[in-house]
């Protein structure tokens, strides 16, 4: 990794740089698409680049899908479908994703490295929470499979065929998984469309899958931006349609199925607020917030991104925060000790820009990190808005970034009034050593997620997914396998 | 009827909020019976009845669900009862409306009747069924909850004019939900006869508005209202219920299609809740 991004530590403390090998990831020059269990070349020579977001380097090229490759896709996920995996019983089902468990685990750090590479996160938090969450998705569901009729759908529930699934750039191997490991659960076969510009750890769970010994064409990973996605929405012979992403391309998804007989789930955007009462516990809670937020650069659809803090210690608070992303390192994704990463791409950056542009613009007073930003790269200081009104576009629109808007509120009314004042309903956070009022909020906040005293947490028997904008179905927990049964 | 006097005909108006207004338009259509008599000059809601209609719904929901489950399945009992005791109006108004035999009417008030006790039944259950703890790995005390999607549309069935009715605007409101509902539009009295009775059963003004007019009119309005969370357009035809379909995306509306004869029961009411996930964490 380049000088300029390892000493790109500053903070309280400086520490020397600790950067994990990437030794262990061995990168092909290009990649073709994974179909019918062997890697195969696209049907157009339509390739793009992948790139090392913290370096802007170019780490390979990959297969852009045709409508030609998504069908062939499609077809072979159809006939692995009839004549294998609907013929499969529970039991085998089981036994090839508890497999999967333990190849991922296998070659956690292989595939951390790599996921940071592509992604720009933070190693340890591939390392930490991406990978390991990812093999204990497909650990959990691999127990469902020969279970579920104790599911709680009735006996015998079926599977519902082929399943098109895509997926977003800001959890790349954790989102595959949480779409695989229900779906193949429950019966059905698969086509995983991943990001644009994370397709890697897909590709190298593809390997995994082979290594498993996986049927061929049970699970397909084709390769691309939107114009394969969409492709794969459209397609005739997909049953049912699984997408994480935002809410602007789930409402065209939810529009364009609306006259086909497609199942389909969307987990979709937020502005998730995190309400922080006065009698909360201080260290945790400073810490929660910006947990809530920087964690994986903002890029999570259930960040905290709204901190709706109590007027008798917003000033309070609002200092700790501002002295604390100071303390923040942000800079080289490799080294372990990074706390933020690298904004997955340009556009994206250009869109935290813009919004944060128009923060100030419209009158909210802004606080950045002091922090030395690599030359290289894409890159974002850790920022924080004080007097934010509900009315800017930093408290309603979905930043997907390292910004925290900052409003205020003094009684619990107010801030479950304002909690809901959005269009979507994904995520929320409660702080409060009071449990009584806790769970009165937690019971007025339309939310599909609430986290009393923390936030961001993920665990694989744990349903997740939105209300109102922010889509429905749920993945996770017993209520995932519904998303993926004719129930 | 066969009293030697001319009968009193009765005003059939919408439910709004726990009035009983006339359309604000001051539209009416005319209603037949099957066999093409002349029934009623029925109310024609228009797209502002609709939105008064969804801003009561919304409104009261959060009451609605604030009340206990024990208390919402008692509300809904009420309604049962007074079915019950109003069977005979009932059953004339399904005879007329369908066409049916006095049997066939009354069996299927019966049976009505007897769906609206199953869903009673289920106001204090559907946490327990469909909720449950999560294990997680960690220090932390999780569980989710079925929580009621919001205000929910409702198409209702264009042929069954009471029990198809029934269904589908009792289900979402056992689970919490308000429920603005368009009736039948050739066969609308049994359903406002029904919305009638909710003003003597305890639910709060607005829990259920009952609208009458031209499906083809109010339908897109209400399925296109973005303080509408989810609809059931059972009532349209499936060419129809495409469009609806497509115009629910626009603000991601949970959306009801009936699958016919081998639907399970609680999709009704798995439809029109969300799970609502908490963690809290556990120390001393």
């Amino acid at each position: 990794m380049s000088e300029s991004l390892a000493n790109s530590q500053l903070g309280a403390f400086t520490y020397d740089p600790a950067p994990e090998s990437t030794g262990v990831v061995r990168l092909q020059s290009s990649y073709g698409l994974f179909i019918d269990g062997t890697f195969t070349e696209p049907s157009s020579h339509d390739q793009f680049v992948t790139l090392n977001p913290a370096t802007e380097e170019v780490l390979a090229t990959v297969a852009q899908s045709s409508d030609a490759d998504i069908d062939r896709a499609v077809t072979s996920a159809r006939r692995a479908y009839d004549d294998v995996w609907s013929k499969t019983s529970g039991a085998e089902r089981a036994k090839y994703l508890f497999r999967i468990a333990r190849l991922i685990q296998e070659r956690s750090r292989e595939l951390a490295v790599l996921e940071t590479l592509d992604n720009g996160k933070p190693i340890r938090e591939s390392r930490d929470v991406d990978i390991p969450l990812a093999a204990a998705h497909f650990f959990y569901y691999a127990g469902w499979a020969d279970k579920l009729d104790y599911a709680g759908f009735g006996l015998n529930p079926r599977p519902l065929g082929v399943a098109g699934q895509i997926i977003p750039w800001n959890f790349p191997l954790l989102m595959a998984a949480w779409k695989l490991a229900p779906a193949l659960a429950a019966g059905n076969t698969c086509v995983l469309k991943p990001a644009e510009s994370t397709s890697l750890s897909a590709l190298a769970l593809a390997e995994i899958l082979q290594q498993a010994e996986l049927p061929p064409g049970v699970v397909n990973i084709v390769t691309g931006d939107g114009q394969s996605g969409s492709a794969l929405v459209e397609h005739p012979g997909v049953d049912k349609i699984a997408f994480t992403g935002s809410t602007e391309v789930g409402r065209l998804i939810q529009q364009r199925s609306a006259s086909t007989p497609k199942h389909l789930t969307l987990e979709l955007g937020g502005k998730g607020a995190n309400i922080v009462f006065d009698d909360a516990p201080v260290d945790e809670m400073i810490e929660g917030i910006i947990d809530g937020i920087f964690f994986n650069q903002g890029h999570v659809c259930c960040a905290g991104s709204r901190l709706l803090v109590q007027e008798s210690i917003a000033d309070e608070v609002l200092r700790r925060l501002v002295r604390r992303i100071d303390q923040l390192r942000v800079g080289d994704p490799m080294d372990k000790n990074t706390d933020v990463g690298a904004i997955n791409s340009a556009s994206q950056l250009a869109r935290i820009e813009e919004l944060t542009a128009y923060g100030e613009r419209e009158g909210a007073t802004r606080y950045t990190s002091n922090c030395a930003l690599p030359e290289k790269g894409y890159w974002f200081a850790p920022t924080v808005f004080a007097d934010v009104a509900q009315s800017h576009r930093i408290a309603r629109e979905e930043i997907f970034g390292p910004v925290l808007s900052v409003l205020t509120f003094r009684t619990p009314e107010e801030a479950v009034v304002k909690a809901n004042n959005t269009k979507y309903g994904l995520a929320c956070g409660v702080w409060s050593e009071k449990g009584s009022r806790t769970l009165w909020v937690a019971q007025r906040l339309r939310a599909g997620v609430i986290w009393a005293n923390t936030y961001n947490r993920f665990d694989p028997t744990s349903p997740f997914g939105g209300m109102r904008e922010s889509g429905f179905g749920r993945e996770g927990g017993r209520h995932g396998l519904e998303a993926y049964l004719d129930v | 009827m066969s009293e030697d006097r001319l009968d009193v005909r009765k005003t059939y108006k919408l439910l709004i909020n726990g009035a009983f207004p006339r359309s604000e338009s001051g539209r009416s259509y005319k209603v037949e019976t099957a066999t093409g008599d002349f029934l009623a000059n029925v109310a024609q809601g228009s797209r502002k009845d609709v939105r008064d209609a969804v801003a009561a719904a919304r409104g009261v929901q959060q009451k609605w669900w604030g009340a206990t489950a024990y208390n919402r399945g008692q509300v809904i009992y009420r309604l049962a009862e007074m079915a019950e005791s109003r069977r005979v109006e009932l059953r004339d108004h399904v005879m007329l409306a369908e066409g049916l035999d006095r049997e066939a009417a009354q069996r299927l008030v019966s049976r009505t009747i007897d769906k609206m006790i199953w869903y009673a039944g289920w106001t204090d259950k559907i946490a327990q069924v469909l909720g449950g703890a999560n294990p997680v790995a960690g220090p932390f005390f999780n569980f989710s909850l079925p929580v009621p999607s919001g205000v929910v549309g409702v198409v209702a069935s264009q042929e069954s004019s009471l029990e198809g009715f029934v269904e589908a605007v009792i289900a979402p409101i056992a689970a919490g939900n308000t429920v603005v509902a368009l009736a039948s539009e050739r066969r609308p009295t049994p359903a406002v006869l029904l919305g009638e009775m909710t003003a003597t059963s305890d639910f709060p003004s607005g829990v259920l508005n009952v609208i009458t007019g031209v499906t083809s009119e109010l339908a897109p309005v209400l399925c296109a209202h973005e303080d509408v969370d989810g609809v059931d357009i059972s009532g349209v035809s499936s060419g129809e219920a495409d469009q609806l379909n497509v115009v629910a995306a626009g603000s991601i509306k949970r959306v009801f299609r009936p699958r016919g004869a081998d639907d399970d029961e609680l999709r009704r009411l798995r439809t029109f809740v969300e799970t609502s996930t908490v963690w809290h964490t556990i120390g001393q």
